[in-house]
């Protein structure tokens, strides 16, 4: 039985104090009846209050949550398409580049990515709102559900699919009755992905936004360049909440999935 | 037996069908993205979609099945593949070809501008007019120098930070009782979940002058005035290591999660310290992690912008910020875009070393 020793003990206590001190010191400010961060003046809901009274913010998470709904599942249908030309597709021509095109977004600086897709909508003449933002989220994130799923789609055995071929299922039933169930857990997580990527992104949206369509990050981002301040405290503080229920819950009905899986694999082993 | 021109027939109508199938879906999503569910043209759009869709599908159906297969596989190898040419190569194209185009006052503010319907001899010429003169312009201003170079700096020093930071907590975490894994791995896992903006805007309320780190050190007497740490480099280097650090721990996790351990009981049976053993025995074999981690952190620290813009003040320079400011404050398009075509250049040769190094470990891993 291993225990912890003393020295990597410490070494992630520290560590994850680290990681985790910094938003557990915001999420406490956010109750903070002060305006100054400095002074604890006492328990307070004020921030929330004057958060969902604030029509800009709840403009901006409006427009966030679309552009993220529509981009992540844009870009998980394309991405897994993505993926599927990627593992199961043999040579074609411009294969090469198609796989550059994939993982070239993932490495390229936001900044760049930002930039070379304005001056693309300024050159064909599209006008910029959530259209553009939703079609720069979409193209960055299919390449990170792509690779998601063609790892998942990589390690698993082509024989099924042969199977469901052999005994008379078109290739679009076989995708959809063996290998789609098979890869499910990846194409979910890759839209979990895609999602929080879209609802996270400052510099591309800023770039490919237009009137009307301030996403919540650009709005963050303007307000606390002028410093900190208790409203966004309690918005981050609701965002941060959001994602750890979302994260936990997913990797326990995975974790659940697992376990079910294991039950039914050892159940047909002892009936065979 | 279907005869040809039936066939070709179909197949026509089919990507007819499949184009306004195709133009449906994008209006309908239009219309939802942007004004809801009120607009009054949208049931036109959803019946339409659902009507080209069903003509689609039904055709699809009778055709025969070679053709089937064939018309498919071109629609899942021909639509990622158009989006990814449209949306992503040719806008890089655009890049490339502003950062040789001059500074205009006019709209878009960049010369020449290419207009196809004067046909070939309005290419040449506008070809004629492309120069090298913005690049020229970088290396003759030396912020652009000094921004290259001080960002280069501050994504090496960062990421052996990282590194300095990171390795314990993997060791630590590799090593921790089996039970433990899964939720340590999942501590690990969940602030890349977290916004990234509200990471680091989470540390600006920490490392201000009257933050908290400052009223603790006040506190405890180590100093007698506050320091000066946000708006400072060591602010961003402090940023760097709290937002990428999973990208370190995870590889390094894994290269020493599968190391065998009884190599280390026999490094310590033939006489080796408990250091020595890890010097000589888990710290080679974790190279590779540490390679992968160290790029995956210095790669996209260099055209970091939130980072420096939220928590290293006016002082400290990075191309990504120069990249925004001359964009954004000088609307200066054309050396923008010679800004990112130069950073992309440095960029590539570490993600070169990095593909390497990933080849490399594959290989020996066979």
């Amino acid at each position: 039985m291993k225990r912890f020793s003393w020295f990597n003990a410490t070494a992630l206590t520290l560590g994850f104090a680290f990681l985790y001190l910094p938003m557990v010191v915001l999420v406490i400010y956010s109750f903070n009846a002060s305006r100054l961060v400095t002074v604890w003046a006492g328990f307070s809901t004020q921030w929330y209050a004057e958060l969902f009274r604030d029509q800009e913010f709840l403009d901006a998470a409006w427009v966030t949550l679309r552009v993220a709904f529509f981009s992540s599942t844009i870009a998980t249908v394309l991405g897994t398409m993505a993926a599927h030309v990627l593992i199961r597709t043999g040579r074609f021509r411009g294969r090469t580049l198609f796989s550059g095109m994939i993982y070239a977004p993932l490495v390229m600086p936001e900044v760049i990515t930002g930039l070379s897709l304005l001056l693309l909508f300024i050159g064909i003449g599209l006008d910029r709102g959530v259209l553009t933002v939703v079609l720069a989220h979409t193209t960055f994130a299919m390449c990170y559900v792509s690779v998601v799923v063609s790892s998942r789609l990589a390690t698993f055995d082509t024989a099924l699919e042969e199977a469901a071929l052999d005994l008379g299922a078109t290739p679009f039933e076989a995708f959809r009755l063996v290998t789609l169930p098979i890869i499910a857990p990846a194409v979910i997580s890759g839209w979990l992905l895609a999602f929080t990527l879209s609802l996270d992104d400052l510099v591309i949206a800023s770039f490919t936004t237009g009137p009307g369509a301030t996403t919540l990050p650009i709005k963050i981002f303007s307000a606390v360049r002028l410093g900190v301040s208790p409203q966004i405290n309690a918005l981050s503080t609701l965002l941060i909440v959001f994602v750890a229920i979302g994260v936990i819950t997913a990797s326990l009905v995975t974790k659940r999935a697992a376990v079910q899986r294991a039950r039914e694999e050892r159940a047909a082993e002892t009936t065979s | 037996m279907i005869d040809e021109a039936a066939n070709r027939r179909n197949a026509a109508l089919m990507i007819a069908l499949l184009v306004a199938a195709v133009y449906f879906a994008i209006r309908t999503a239009l219309m939802l993205a942007q004004t809801g569910l009120e607009t009054p043209a949208l049931p036109v759009h959803v019946a339409g979609l659902v009507a080209t869709l069903g003509g689609f599908l039904a055709l699809l159906n009778k055709s025969d099945p070679d053709q089937r297969r064939a018309f498919l596989g071109n629609a899942i190898i021909g639509l990622p593949y158009f989006w990814l040419l449209a949306l992503f190569l040719v806008p890089f194209l655009i890049v490339l070809k502003i950062s040789l185009s001059d500074v205009a006052l006019a709209r878009p503010p960049y010369m020449p501008q290419l207009d196809l319907s004067g046909g070939w001899t309005a290419l040449m010429d506008f070809l004629s007019q492309l120069d090298f003169e913005n690049f020229v312009f970088l290396t003759s201003d030396d912020l652009y120098w000094k921004a290259y170079l001080s960002s280069l700096q501050i994504a090496l020093i960062a990421t052996f930070a990282t590194l300095l930071v990171g390795y314990p907590m993997a060791y630590g975490m590799a090593r921790a009782p089996k039970e433990w894994q899964a939720t340590l791995l999942m501590l690990v896992i969940l602030p890349f979940w977290t916004s990234f903006l509200i990471r680091v805007y989470s540390l600006m309320g920490i490392l201000g002058n009257e933050g908290l780190l400052n009223q603790f050190l006040l506190w405890t007497g180590l100093i007698s005035t506050p320091l000066q740490i946000l708006n400072t480099k060591i602010a961003v280097y402090i940023g760097i290591v709290y937002t990428y650090l999973p990208f370190m721990i995870l590889p390094i996790y894994a290269a020493l999660e599968k190391m065998d351990e009884s190599l280390l009981e026999a490094a310590e049976d033939l006489g080796c310290s408990r250091l020595e053993a890890f010097w000589l025995v888990t710290f080679p074999l974790s190279r590779g992690g540490i390679v992968a981690g160290c790029f995956l952190v210095f790669i996209p620290t260099i055209g970091e912008f939130v980072i420096p813009s939220l928590l290293g003040g006016s002082g400290t320079l990075m191309i990504g910020k120069v990249l925004w400011e001359e964009f954004f404050n000088n609307r200066d398009w054309p050396v923008a875009s010679a800004v990112a075509v130069i950073l992309l250049l440095i960029l590539i040769i570490p993600i070169v070393l990095f593909q390497r190094s990933e080849e490399r470990a594959r290989q020996a891993g066979k």
